[in-house]
């Protein structure tokens, strides 16, 4: 009973002064937001979206950049799943335990950062454009993917790679023969899961200027060129659907799940 | 132990042609990849790059930490955290009327007589598909429109949280309702309880532990990923950082990176004690 009642009191009570002080800080003028004139121009932007821009040469460029979008999610999710494996090892605790909690700190720290933070930072090293992506791409996706795949390598039956090791074979075969044949349906699930995480990613990584769509969309919403914007949104929405499609497909074939 | 000299066949590789068809395969699909994301790793380490970042990595240290700057810095860092506050309970007032809808669960035709009546079937198709949309476009695309819309600040990060995270958690609440205990919400509507009555006494109660555990879960994310609206102007944190990073000011976006990771992890702290405590 008391703790039910702590439950059904405190913590709406909780909430709702944790939300107005949140709101009390807030710099919104919302009654402004629904005045006539505000009202009236988000219309007028929003009524752009309503035609998406056509036009073969426009499409053709849509096209590009959804192609480019693709490639930034593939190669980030594969330099991850490289990068992602050679700190898993470790993470795993296969080379004690210093560098068990060194690699699962830089994985930590990989992770904590978004990719789109990851990708303003790169843009200052690497430049404009999709190679930023790429990489920023692959920093974070390594942080996710080195953590998963340390578990999954910690989760499963240490016996084949035992017996390979009490009878002579080195630490690398071993691992090559027994652990890691045992562990791949569960590291490609992971790995496809991701890269349906990344062409989401990818998408918009270009509004720091990291290539792709994002970029092609940031472009035309700065001249409130809304008719082209929505052909990107929708060529966007497309991508993400047809990413989703081929990967779980890919999962079924590979993992039997 | 003496080694038994094996026949020159069996140190054939059986498997060959395949691993040459593979890794031809691999060289060909990657040759376009990297062509198209202009993928060249010795960018970075041209001798341009090299000093640009040379010169913004020696300039996060020290981190800037006089106490006007953490002031600063404190204040954009609450801002997120009530820009994901208010966009949640927004985007909670939003999705609780869509998946209400949205469930089959409280259909009188179907409960009545197995079928749905198409006028019912069409209304859930239409809020379905709303919702699809709501969470289809990524929250920092809506901010991007919103900023354009309602100008530079809080308001458009709060906008593009609610419509989000409305799409997301309606639909999630939609599974929920229909995957849960729904016998006592049968039994209701079978002697009579209206739609209103059968939801308040027979499925809430099933379902609350669940909803507030995954709401709780998404200010979490919505905590994140206000920060990453920042970017693109929708306030808190993410300004804070677009603006130093603009400047080349590593000392400052060190100090923010490091509050940054900080408040994620405070963030999961508080979701993980919040869920077990109400769960």
């Amino acid at each position: 009973m008391n703790t039910w009642v702590s439950k059904a009191v405190i913590a709406p009570l909780f909430f709702l002064v944790f939300l107005a002080a949140s709101i009390a800080t807030l710099s919104g003028d919302w009654a402004s937001l629904f005045s006539r004139t505000a009202v009236m121009s988000m219309l007028e932007f929003a009524r752009g979206f309503v035609w998406p821009a056509g036009g073969a040469p426009f499409l053709g460029k849509i096209f590009y950049a959804a192609l480019e979008t693709l490639a930034i999610s593939l190669l980030g999710t594969l330099l991850a799943v490289i990068a992602g494996l050679a700190l898993a090892l470790p993470a795993a605790g296969r080379w004690g335990l210093p560098a068990k909690h060194a690699s699962r700190f830089v994985l930590n720290v990989l992770r904590a950062i978004p990719e789109l933070v990851w990708a303003s930072l790169v843009v200052i090293a690497a430049g404009l454009g999709p190679f930023a992506g790429t990489v920023a791409l692959a920093f974070h996706t390594t942080g996710v993917l080195g953590r998963l795949f340390g578990e999954a390598l910690e989760n499963v039956a240490p016996e084949p790679n035992d017996t390979l090791r009490r009878n002579g074979v080195a630490a690398f075969p071993a691992f090559w023969y027994t652990t890691f044949p045992q562990a791949l349906p569960q590291l490609a699930s992971y790995t496809l899961y991701r890269w349906e995480n990344n062409i989401r990613a990818a998408a918009v990584l270009g509004v720091v200027g990291a290539g792709g769509l994002g970029q092609t969309l940031y472009f035309h919403l700065s001249l409130f060129q809304t008719h082209e914007a929505s052909t990107v949104l929708l060529a966007m929405i497309a991508l993400v659907g047809v990413v989703d499609v081929a990967s779980n497909h890919l999962r079924i074939k590979l993992t039997g799940r | 132990m003496a080694t038994v000299a094996l026949p020159a066949t069996t140190m054939r590789d059986p498997a060959w042609r395949e691993r040459v068809l593979w890794t031809i395969a691999a060289v060909v699909l990657l040759l376009p990849l990297g062509w198209l994301a202009e993928f060249n790793p010795a960018t970075l380490w041209s001798a341009a790059s090299l000093s640009a970042t040379r010169q913004f990595l020696a300039t996060f240290f020290p981190p800037k930490l006089d106490a006007e700057f953490l002031q600063l810095v404190a204040i954009a860092t609450w801002k997120t955290v009530a820009i994901a506050t208010v966009g949640t309970t927004l985007a909670v007032l939003i999705a609780v009327p869509l998946a209400l809808v949205a469930n089959r669960q409280l259909s009188i035709s179907a409960f009545a007589s197995g079928r749905m009546c198409a006028l019912c079937m069409a209304a859930r198709a239409s809020v379905r598909t709303f919702m699809i949309l709501l969470r289809s476009i990524p929250e920092i695309v809506w901010a991007l429109l919103f900023v354009r819309a309602v100008g530079l600040g809080d308001t458009a990060g709060v906008i593009a949280i609610a419509l989000t995270y409305g799409g997301m958690l309606g639909k999630v609440y939609t599974e929920i309702f229909e995957s849960n205990e729904t016998q006592g919400t049968r039994a209701l509507l079978g002697n009579g309880a209206s739609r209103t009555q059968a939801f308040f006494y027979g499925m809430l109660p099933v379902c609350l532990p669940e909803l507030m555990s995954y709401t709780i879960y998404r200010w979490e994310c919505a905590i994140r990923a206000s920060v990453v609206m920042g970017f693109v102007g929708a306030g808190g944190l993410g300004q804070q950082m677009e603006l130093s990073m603009k400047m080349l000011a590593g000392g400052e976006v060190l100090t923010m990176l490091a509050v940054f990771v900080a408040l994620v992890w405070v963030a999961d702290a508080v979701s993980w004690f919040l869920r077990r405590w109400l769960a």
